[in-house]
């Protein structure tokens, strides 16, 4: 009985690489979108080159977004930060209801075109889901548990680090999966303001009304979230293996 | 030796604990109880200063335990709780040298200490070590619970109502197997619990609360023979206090000189288990015999009734 599954994923990741090393040998098939003789394949730019741009900016964002709502989540789950959390929670949620392109138009004037408002864009985007996380798997401790670590003598910190943090991660990580996956998507925005991704060849197809481009960019994306996705899943898997059982 | 003096716990308005004083001999098991709100557990967690007190003190062999940070003192006291409150992501053995490794003991030690409270706790190292308390019966994750509790081989150890989680029949195993470990270590006691049964099985002394105020703190003959407070004898229920009594004197204590025919009896067997068995055998004499199976002296009917006196 084959790995389902994983032969999916494998079809999944190789027709990925395929494409994005060699896309004019898929010129055929995206040809019948194409009208007027524009190229079948987008030709301004290196596929490759921006999907691992894309990839790129979203890593470092979900990394600011992780350092930042970890953090609070730790701080507003204890006795003398527990003041804090609706405000966190407020300006948490704003991250998240404000569209990622209003922030794009606020952070452009600031800090000029580029990677850094994109950076900006997704770092808001990505908070909200990791801090939600955060806070609720630092609550779900079993109060027995953290009774006991009290009662054997482990300072504040010992508490966090050897007990509290370790139960939470299971919906930590999950946050983390969830922000890297929802802007893996937001980051084609960033093309708006010159980031470079695979946005680029979206808007390229809108402004020369193609849809093979349009197509390619959005299935190269959408492929790259599936990936990811599967990705920290099986890492997930691999950190708690045994503990959480 | 545990000096408490005064200690007063109040939130807001409402004292919880209120001006308890007791003096609990070291090497013994103290057990307080107390119906749900009278501040046993409170007064329990004044201890090991998981809870602050508002006023009063408490002096461990000599040491007042405001003195120390407050995490650093309960690494010298050993806590157990009920619902065992292990870490549900260590495995046993990992559980075990919590306190150990905060101390600082080196690997080795750490291992060897492990090894020797799994056997102690009848838990085969090699089985059990490395599972996680998932994969562990009730019982089993109690008994992981109190061995993680002895583990640094502290002085003194408080346990709040650590067998409530468990069924009767494992219950009254655990308290057995703890009054034997207790004997073993040397370790000073402490136990809340609300069962007036637990307290007499395994009480040295017992302390009765309620309402924030110790009633009284006694043997538990005493308890049964001059209570303090019309509470305390309906706590301890006065329709069977003779066969409680029976209950709190071993076979071996009570035996007299000379020896008889046919039935024994182990000298750790209580008199009201002895008497149990001469109702129902009909004999009225029976021969004690010591843990090497020697006879060490008899019991007879008359004997065992005269112990469910007052005197």
């Amino acid at each position: 009985m084959p790995n389902w599954a994983l032969v999916i994923r494998i079809a999944a990741f190789t027709l990925l690489a395929a494409f994005l090393l060699t896309p004019q040998s898929f010129a055929p098939l995206f040809a019948p979108l194409s009208q007027h003789g524009a190229p079948a394949i987008y030709d301004q730019g290196n596929l490759l080159t921006l999907a691992l741009s894309q990839l790129g900016t979203v890593l470092l964002a979900a990394a600011a977004s992780t350092i930042v709502a970890v953090g609070l989540g730790i701080l507003v789950t204890r006795a003398s930060g527990a003041e804090f959390l609706p405000l966190s929670r407020t300006l948490v949620n704003i991250g998240q209801t404000f569209p990622p392109v209003a922030v794009l138009a606020v952070a452009v004037p600031l800090v000029g075109f580029g990677e850094a408002p994109t950076l900006i864009a997704l770092f808001a985007y990505g908070l909200l889901p990791i801090f939600e996380n955060t806070i609720a798997g630092l609550q779900s401790c079993p109060p027995t548990v953290i009774d006991a670590a009290n009662g054997m003598g482990m300072s504040a910190r010992e508490r966090l680090t050897s007990v509290e943090l370790p139960l939470a991660m299971p919906l930590i990580l999950e946050g983390i999966r969830l922000s890297l996956v929802i802007n893996v998507g937001t980051a084609t925005i960033g093309s708006t303001v010159a980031a470079k991704g695979l946005g680029e060849v979206i808007i390229a197809g809108l402004l020369s009304d193609n849809t093979a481009f349009i197509l390619q960019g959005g299935l190269v994306t959408g492929l790259m979230a599936i990936l990811l996705y599967d990705a920290m899943a099986a890492l997930e898997k691999r950190i708690l293996r045994g503990t959480h059982g | 030796m545990i000096e408490i003096k005064n200690l007063t716990k109040q939130y807001g308005p409402v004292t919880v604990v209120d001006q308890v004083s007791l003096s609990i001999p070291r090497g013994s098991i103290t057990v307080i109880v107390g119906t749900s709100g009278s501040g046993k557990s409170t007064l329990l967690r004044m201890i090991n200063r998981l809870v602050e007190p508002t006023s009063g003190r408490v002096v461990i062999n000599g040491t007042d335990t405001a003195t120390e940070r407050a995490y650093l003192l309960r690494r010298g006291i050993g806590y157990a709780i009920q619902g065992h409150g292990l870490f549900p992501h260590r495995t046993v053995a990992e559980n075990i040298a919590t306190v150990p490794r905060l101390l600082g003991w080196n690997a080795a030690r750490i291992r060897a200490r492990v090894q020797d409270l799994l056997n102690i706790f009848q838990l085969d190292p090699g089985a059990y070590a490395g599972k996680f308390p998932h994969q562990l019966s009730g019982g089993q994750q109690q008994r992981v619970g109190v061995a993680r509790a002895f583990a640094a081989e502290p002085a003194v150890l408080l346990m709040d109502e650590p067998f409530g989680a468990l069924d009767p029949i494992i219950r009254a195993k655990a308290q057995d197997d703890l009054r034997d470990i207790q004997r073993r270590f040397g370790t000073t006691i402490v136990l809340v619990t609300h069962d007036i049964d637990e307290a007499f099985r395994l009480g040295d002394r017992v302390a009765v609360m309620s309402q924030g105020q110790m009633l009284q703190y006694d043997r538990p003959a005493a308890l049964l023979i001059r209570p303090a407070d019309p509470f305390i004898s309906r706590l301890t229920g006065t329709g069977d206090r003779a066969m409680k009594l029976l209950s709190l004197t071993t076979a071996g204590e009570a035996a007299e000189m000379g020896s008889a025919e046919g039935a024994t009896v182990p000298a750790s067997a209580t008199l009201r288990d002895v008497l149990s068995d001469l109702l129902w055998s009909g004999a009225a004499v029976v021969t004690v015999i010591d843990a090497a199976g020697m006879p060490c002296g008899r019991l007879t009917l008359a004997g065992i009734l005269a112990h469910g006196r007052p005197r």
